[in-house]
Parts: structure tokens; C-alpha cells; sequence
């Protein structure tokens, strides 16, 4: 096995799925992302921390932020995709997600190539990214 | 020439912009609030796409760049600025990486080993970040951007490492390729060595990257190009898909702290995209070599600075 020489220059199947799908995602999470900003910052929907405000809060530490704009840290946002602000989490969620979905996809490839490590590392990492996505994984904070 | 020297001289002005910019926007910090709501994301956007044109034409990722100017010379908390460099970098590593698999140059095979490291432990260093108080990060971070200007002006490249004998995890992990060199039409057969030292030394690199909220292909390009013995092109396009990974884990424990402000975030990515494609377009004619040397100046100066911050001085 440690001699075997892949002599094509194409990626190989795994690879191009991979490719695939994050191009998708990406694409659609950054025009997402800007359209919703363009929601947010031309007020056509209304955010729960007034533009003229905003300055106030990115000066503190994220615990006082939070604090002071009575926000809960996680997926608490969920509750608020109504406000303009929060609607903006949407798109970056899904930037921050596509990844998970790219692993996810390529398992059931590696395993049908009888790539048994490779599938089992895949998983692994989609394991390790859904848990730091979980909100499980919290800090001591300042 | 003209037009070379042209290019080169607005990117020059472009990028000299940026400090005394930044000292001005340092000096009026207390009167920020007294600033219309637009216009710190105005500047934002303007000083990250002046960031994205210096990122391509100086070789290194936005997000390096980001945390270090933007913390030292903005009114925004380090925990934010944390938050969105590492959304920034996520952004660039997701619009390079589909392009850079499908031409086979960033190696899945490669990346998902290193990637499972790099991302498990840029958790452990988002969390360590977090925990820590602002000052320490601030002089961590400091003395890191000044280890990476010190690795700038030193670290060699070698564009295709000889490496004589795969080791015997790359060899079971069947972590080899192909690619053909463009520019000379060569087909390269290529593998690695040192795998597992390799592996150890990005335990470091994911700490960092999630700890100071940086991209790390400043660290990543090291170990795959001369560490571990992959083509100069092949490390330098894993590295940029492998941050796609790394910081997609950190990203989320900043997410999911409350370190995202949405109006720091979009015109960071925007501003930075944009800068990009301009850098991708001046690259053709300006002189990387001095921009680099620029890019390092500017660097080295963002650091002494977040150094001295988290000093008190």
C-alpha cells in the first residue's frame, strides 16, 4: 500500500464532493450574509440594539456586553432572528457550518472506497465540530 | 515599468495609510461614541480592504493581519476583534478552498489528519482565550505577532523539499500526490516525512490560531512546506483550505460566547473579499518582495503595540 502511486493529477472523488459542496455553501452563506446585513443596516428591519447605540457595547469585554445588552450567550440568538442584528447570525452559522456538512459527506465515500481511516478520522472531525458548535464547550470568561 | 512602479506606489500609499489612520482612529477612542454609528464600520471596511490587497500582495492571510491592527488601532474589544478575524479568515479560506481542491493542489488527504488536530486544539486555545484576562492575551499576542515577523524575515521555502523516503505514518495514511507544475508543465510526484513531529507542532498552531482568534497560515506553510516536505504550492494551498477547518472550530466557541457583532463582522469579510480581488489584480505588477517587507514593518508595529497595551504602557 505504502508503494502505491496515484499517477492522476485529477482530486480524486472525495475531494471533488468536498469541493462541491463548500462551494455551495459558501457561495449561498455569503450572499446570505450581505443581504441580510443590507436588511439590518438599511433599517428595513429593525435590530434589538439601536445603530446609534452599538458603539457602546463593542468597547466592553463579551461579559459585560452580554450583561449590559441582556443578551444569553449559545444559541439564544435563535430567539431573536426577528431583530435585524441577529438575523445577521443566520448566514455566519451556516459559513461556520458548512464544514460540518462537507465531512458528513464524504464518509459514506471513504467507506464505500474501503477507506476505513480515512472515514473514521471524517467522523471524528465531524464529532470535534459539532460539539464546538453544541455550545457545550463554554469558557471561564474574563 | 511605469506601470509597475505606479501600482506599487499606490499600494505603498494604500498600506502607509493604515498607521498614521490608525494612531488618529487610537487617539479619538474615548470620543467614539460621539462618532455617527457609520462610521467606524465605514473605516473598518476601508482599512480591511487596504488589509486584503496588503494580505495578497505580502503573502499572508487577512486574518493575521486583522486582529493585531484592528485591536491596536480600533475601540473595539479584543474579544471581538477575536471573534471576527477568525470569521474573516474563515471567510478567505472558504471562498480559496473549493478552487484550490478541485485543482488538486490543497490535498484532502493531507489536510485531514492535520485538521483534525489543528481544529480540536484551537478549541482548547478559544477556550484558554477566553478565560484569560484581556491584558495577558494582549501581551500573548503581541509577542506572537512579533515571533511571526521574526519567522517572516527568516523562514526559507523550498519549493519542491526532497524528501527521500515517506515515513511510515504518511506511508499507512497514503498521504501522497501529483500535481503538474504550470509553469514548467512537470509533473510532480510528491510525499511527506517527519508526520508525526509534524502532527505535534500543529497541537501549537491550532492553540494559537483559537486563542488570538488568528488565521494560521503564517505557521501552517512552515511545517507542511520544510517541516514535513510537501511542494512550496502544495503546502501554501492546504494550508489556506486547512483554515477552512481550524478556524471553523474556533469560530463557533466565539459564536457561541456572544463574540460576534454583526457590524464589525460584514464589512470586515466584505472589505477584506474586496481587498483581495484588487491585491489578486496588482500582483501581476507590483513587487511582492517590498510589499512583503512593508506588510512585516506594519506587522512588527501592530505588535509592539498590542505588546504595550497589554502592558499598560
Amino acid at each position: 500500500m505504502a508503494d502505491h502511486r496515484d499517477d492522476s493529477l485529477q482530486a480524486g472523488p472525495e475531494q471533488v464532493l468536498y469541493a462541491y459542496i463548500l462551494e455551495k455553501g459558501m457561495y449561498f452563506g455569503l450572499l446570505f450574509l450581505i443581504l441580510t446585513f443590507l436588511l439590518y443596516v438599511l433599517g428595513v428591519i429593525s435590530p434589538y440594539i439601536p445603530k446609534a447605540d452599538i458603539s457602546r457595547y463593542w468597547s466592553l469585554n463579551v461579559s459585560d456586553y452580554l450583561h449590559t445588552a441582556k443578551i444569553e450567550a449559545g444559541w439564544a440568538w435563535l430567539s431573536m432572528v426577528g431583530y435585524g442584528d441577529f438575523l445577521n447570525f443566520v448566514p455566519i452559522v451556516i459559513l461556520a457550518g458548512i464544514t460540518i456538512i462537507c465531512f458528513a459527506a464524504i464518509v459514506p465515500l471513504l467507506w464505500k472506497e474501503k477507506d476505513r481511516v480515512y472515514a473514521c478520522l471524517a467522523v471524528l472531525e465531524v464529532l470535534i465540530l459539532v460539539l464546538a458548535a453544541s455550545g457545550i464547550l463554554g469558557s471561564g470568561g474574563h | 515599468m511605469g506601470k509597475s512602479r505606479l501600482l506599487f506606489g499606490t499600494s505603498f500609499f494604500l498600506l502607509s495609510l493604515a498607521l498614521p489612520f490608525g494612531s488618529v482612529l487610537a487617539a479619538t477612542e474615548p470620543a467614539a461614541s460621539a462618532l455617527a454609528w457609520w462610521v467606524w464600520p465605514l473605516l473598518l471596511l476601508v482599512v480591511t480592504f487596504v488589509m486584503g490587497v496588503a494580505a495578497v500582495l505580502g503573502g499572508v492571510g487577512g486574518g493575521v493581519l486583522f486582529v493585531p491592527i484592528i485591536s491596536g488601532f480600533f475601540p473595539f474589544h479584543l474579544d471581538f476583534v477575536r471573534g471576527t478575524g477568525l470569521l474573516v479568515a474563515l471567510a478567505g479560506a472558504l471562498a480559496a478552498g473549493p478552487g484550490l481542491l478541485k485543482m488538486n493542489l490543497a490535498s484532502l488527504r493531507l489536510a485531514i489528519p492535520v485538521a483534525l488536530i489543528a481544529s480540536s486544539f484551537s478549541i482548547v486555545g478559544a477556550m484558554i482565550g477566553l478565560a484569560l484576562p484581556t491584558n495577558v492575551v494582549q501581551i500573548a499576542l503581541g509577542a506572537t505577532i512579533l515571533g511571526i515577523c521574526v519567522l517572516m524575515l527568516t523562514a526559507k521555502k523550498s519549493a519542491v523539499p526532497d524528501v527521500r523516503q515517506a515515513d511510515r505514518l504518511s506511508s499507512a495514511l497514503r498521504i501522497y500526490g501529483v500535481y503538474q507544475e504550470a509553469s514548467t508543465g512537470e509533473v510532480i510526484n510528491w510525499k511527506v516525512h517527519r508526520t508525526p513531529l509534524g502532527l505535534l507542532l500543529f497541537i501549537a498552531i491550532g492553540v494559537m490560531a483559537g486563542m488570538f482568534g488568528l488565521g494560521a497560515g503564517w505557521a501552517n506553510v512552515p511545517v507542511l512546506n520544510l517541516l514535513m516536505g510537501a511542494p512550496l504550492k502544495i503546502s501554501v494551498a492546504t494550508s489556506k483550505f486547512l483554515l477552512s477547518i481550524t478556524d471553523t472550530s474556533a469560530a463557533w466557541i466565539y459564536v457561541n460566547q456572544g463574540c460576534v457583532i454583526p457590524m464589525l463582522v460584514v464589512p470586515s469579510i466584505v472589505g477584506i473579499m474586496l481587498g483581495s480581488f484588487v491585491g489578486v489584480r496588482l500582483l501581476q505588477v507590483a513587487k511582492p518582495t517590498v510589499v512583503r517587507w512593508i506588510v512585516i514593518i506594519m506587522l512588527g508595529f501592530a505588535g509592539l503595540r498590542a505588546l504595550m497595551k497589554g502592558l499598560g504602557i
